[in-house]
């Protein structure tokens, strides 16, 4: 799960680059040309974004019960700027679009802008905890509200996280990273030297807010408590600096974790520096797909609870009480041996259609454009 | 239930239906054109010709029109089963969400590497490279209707799995069981068949109005000659399953086939009610008001069809609710009343079993979990009330069943015909022909809705069969919340079925490339 989260960050770029359509590109054509080196990946992005659905589903029932039946209001309107960006690629350009492209591209910004950040928000929930109870034993009439097991005790539904300042940071931290993947996509992947240029310089500018979110998220986390739970009694209970304590104790994600990050940031500043260098984005890619997958594992490894309940301790999900039952996690193994075969596959697919670099003529000449 | 009230839970169920009933628009449309347009590249591929080439490429973009729309809509529908009915998700996602998985690994991952191949790729990959993704495009739509009628039939029909009472959840012991259940093979093949269908009778529809506006008429013969052969190989194979279908609903689901047939006292040797009017006065079920207000039968079909025996007997809806009747493997069926004691009974005894281990009570705990395991398959019925609550919306399902069986029948004949005249090279002359070709479009549309409207109001008022009805299955989110949800996708799926209609009229009217394309040329 925690390697599916650092793909699906990593492919969040789509979105960055929605949310860049109105500052990078000045030009129709250039609006053009970025919406179609995006519109051949976002499906990508889609993907694996229902794929994580379906994958927490099978293996964390009770989170995807919990999480999103309670924090309804921060899902919904997450899930809505997606279904809105899944027609906007195919409708903007297309005449009798009803509403005209001006109206998809702003579906795209929404899109770009809410989806990242929201997405940001609701993971950084995982450390700072969220209001709900669980009651395994409401279906059979013992809880005092009704039949239902998960329930939500804020009224706002999900959309209190928003007051939560270090669930900004990483919601923005999460923004701007997309914003710089983007970046250094376009860099990579097209034929257009203004937008190159441009693009060079995108990667500074959304870089450094990235940065700075990303640290102060970081490092008040590791100073903050943290949601641990005893191996023996099961008991939840709030421990100073437990994020920090799981970075030590589990040297090898902490030493991945540093990697992930000093690839992200050797991504982003041999592009700012080296007009030459075009391969920021795997290194770059590659390094916020290792960094996510490790966070998301201090999140949850060493007897922590990875979804905590802020105002009930002992209703916190933890990945022994909220996952599947042995059977089905091992069937969900055995079907993750497709994995290198789905892989191999994405690479000749995307080999295939990225050996020239996407430039204007392309657009007419690849027999279907945005 | 302070927080949940009926209210909350109708909303949910009514913005599941609104969702599942968009995204079904677009869905049987998207494999019933990549069927389709697989066909036709493999004869370009096999014989060179350019023109099938441009038939491909139209096809596929109005394929790609309709594609984008059924992503949107099918999203929602993953995460409405956390975000309304979190209960259900789990108390059964142990086995639920393990398809749903499975679908979005082997089956979308599968479509959406290959779709962007199919539509990029005429100038980067080799020939026979882009027929094989545009084939894998087909594979992966239909894979992933597996995956998900895997997990609707498993509602239909919980099989392999067992209660856990420590955990309160339904687990998954026998993964087989669950996706190989006669149920799920019947449903998808139904499902796909249909999807066939509609894009078979979407095709020839549009291929008719070129005949009768006497445009791009080489293009359109094409066109609905491979959409005859698909349509028709769809639609007996829908009459086929179809028979699967309510054999296995017959078995498993004896209420839903009660409510599809009006069938309120069940006898021996039932006829198949061919056409029927129902009788608005029928209140109740066990008044004695005649059901129907006028019915042309078959006799003793129904017994053939459901039992394989033409003296079979047919439970109806009184018979289910009283039960007493001998079930087809001898025993005695129970009543509702029975079924809702011991139901009761199960949850009772889990709740004494959780408060037992909660108090280290060991043994006390094990007497409490054999009352539950005896009478757990009948838990479900220890949250309703009466009897009546086991009744489907019979008006709805009974014609919305017989409107669908009839729409099958005629689009037989109309792909029977239109081959005929296809064969005799008369279908470019016959106006009359490529009217009712056009005109037949919304019909395979409403068909196929139909055809879940009946399979899922049919089986209300259960999520999981005899084990959870709706109302325990949904989430603790206010009917407010409910409604705003409810109204903004209303509003959204409406615009964007409205935008992509004219998209789709606007391409159909620009019609296909000109022939011969010169430069490879696309939009």
């Amino acid at each position: 799960m925690s390697l599916l989260g650092g793909l699906l960050v990593f492919l969040l770029f789509v979105q960055g680059g929605q949310s860049m359509l109105g500052s990078l590109a000045r030009q129709e054509d250039e609006k053009r040309l970025l919406i179609n080196a995006l519109g051949r990946k976002w499906e990508y992005t889609f993907t694996t974004l229902v794929t994580f659905g379906g994958a927490f589903f099978a293996s964390f029932p009770l989170f995807y019960s919990t999480s999103f039946g309670g924090a309804y209001w921060a899902w919904m309107i997450l899930l809505f700027c997606f279904v809105l960006q899944a027609v906007s690629y195919e409708f903007q350009a297309k005449p009798g679009n009803i509403f005209g492209p001006g109206v998809y591209r702003a579906f795209l910004f929404l899109n770009g802008v809410l989806g990242t950040f929201l997405l940001g928000v609701l993971v950084a929930t995982f450390f700072t905890g969220s209001e709900f109870t669980v009651g395994k034993g409401n279906i059979a009439g013992l809880g005092s509200s009704g039949f239902v097991i998960s329930q939500w005790q804020n009224p706002l539904h999900g959309l209190e996280s928003l007051a939560n300042l270090r669930n900004l940071c990483l919601g923005l931290a999460v923004l701007f990273l997309a914003r710089t993947l983007a970046s250094l996509y376009f860099v990579n992947r097209l034929r257009h030297e203004v937008l190159e240029k441009r693009s060079r310089k995108f990667v500074l500018y959304n870089g450094i807010p990235f940065l700075l979110f990303f640290l102060v998220f970081l490092i008040w986390t590791l100073l903050a408590e943290g949601y641990a739970v005893d191996p023996v009694t099961k008991v939840v209970s709030l421990e100073d600096k437990k994020y920090l304590y799981n970075f030590i104790e589990m040297p090898w994600v902490m030493a991945f974790f540093i990697l992930g990050v000093v690839a992200v940031l050797y991504g982003i500043f041999q592009t700012t520096f080296n007009q030459r260098f075009k391969k920021g984005i795997w290194f770059a890619g590659a390094g916020t797909v290792v960094t996510v997958t490790m966070l998301l594992l201090v999140a949850g490894l060493n007897n922590t609870a990875y979804y905590p309940s802020s105002i009930d301790l002992q209703s916190s999900l933890t990945l022994e009480n909220s996952s599947s039952s042995e059977f089905t996690l091992t069937a969900m193994s055995v079907v993750s041996l497709f994995v290198p075969f789905i892989i191999a596959y994405i690479i000749y697919a995307w080999g295939a259609l990225e050996k020239k670099k996407l430039g204007m003529e392309e657009l007419d000449s690849d027999g279907h454009a945005y | 239930m302070d927080l949940l009230s009926i209210s909350a839970v109708n909303w949910a169920r009514g913005q599941f239906a609104l969702t599942a009933g968009y995204h079904w628009i677009f869905v049987p449309l998207t494999i019933g054109l990549a069927l389709i347009m697989a066909i036709m590249e493999s004869i370009y591929v096999k014989t060179g010709d350019e023109k099938w080439k441009v038939t491909t490429r139209f096809w596929q973009k109005i394929f790609g029109i309709n594609f984008a729309i059924g992503i949107a809509t099918g999203i929602i529908l993953e995460f409405q089963f956390g975000t309304n009915w979190s209960n259900y998700s789990w108390f059964v996602g142990d086995i639920f969400g393990a398809p749903l998985a499975i679908e979005g690994i082997i089956a979308f991952f599968l479509e959406a590497t290959f779709v962007t191949v199919m539509f990029f790729g005429w100038n980067r990959v080799s020939r026979k490279a882009h027929l094989l993704s545009t084939w894998l495009v087909f594979t992966g739509a239909t894979l992933s209707a597996f995956w998900i009628l895997v997990a609707n039939a498993w509602m239909q029909y919980p099989i392999g799995m067992e209660f856990n009472p420590d955990t309160v959840r339904n687990e998954m012991v026998d993964f087989w069981a669950v996706t190989l259940s006669p149920v799920a093979y019947n449903k998808f093949l139904h499902a796909v068949f249909s999807c066939w269908a509609v894009g078979a009778s979407f095709v020839a529809g549009v291929s008719g109005w070129y005949l009768l506006k006497k445009r791009h008429v080489e293009f359109a013969i094409q066109s609905i000659k491979i959409a005859s052969l698909v349509g028709l190989v769809g639609f007996v194979m829908l009459a086929v399953t179809g028979d699967g279908s309510a054999y296995q609903v017959a078995q498993k689901q004896p209420m839903k086939l009660a409510a599809m047939e009006g069938l309120y006292t069940g006898k021996e040797g039932t006829g198949l009610v061919a056409f029927g009017v129902l009788n608005p006065a029928k209140k109740e079920y066990n008044d004695d008001v005649n059901p129907y207000i006028a019915k042309v039968e078959i006799p003793k079909l129904l017994s053939l069809l459901g039992y394989r025996n033409i003296n079979a007997f047919v439970p109806g809806v009184k018979d289910i609710i009283e039960g007493g009747y001998t079930l087809p493997d001898g025993t005695t069926a129970l009543s509702f009343e029975e079924r809702k004691v011991r139901g009761e009974k199960a949850i009772q005894a889990l709740a004494d079993y959780q408060m037992a281990m909660k108090d280290g009570r060991e043994a006390d705990a094990a007497d409490h979990e054999a009352i539950l395991r005896e009478n757990y398959a009948h838990f479900g019925y220890g949250y309703l009330e009466t009897g009546a609550d086991l009744i489907p919306h019979v008006p709805i399902t009974f014609y919305s069943f017989h409107l669908m069986v009839m729409i099958g029948m005629f689009f037989i004949l109309l792909f029977v015909v239109l081959l005929y005249y296809l064969y005799k090279k008369k279908m470019n002359n016959t106006r009359w022909l490529q009217y009712v070709a056009l005109w037949s479009i919304p019909l395979s549309f409403l068909a196929s809705q139909l055809g879940w409207i009946v399979a899922e109001v049919g089986r209300q008022p259960w999520t999981i069969q005899d084990i959870m009805p709706v109302e325990v299955s949904a989430s603790a989110v206010s009917a407010g919340n409910i409604i705003t949800t409810f109204i903004l996708f209303s509003l959204v799926f409406t615009g964007l079925l409205i935008a992509e209609a004219t998209i789709m009229v606007k391409q159909i009217k620009k019609g296909p490339e000109s022939l011969p394309p010169a430069d490879h040329t696309g939009q």
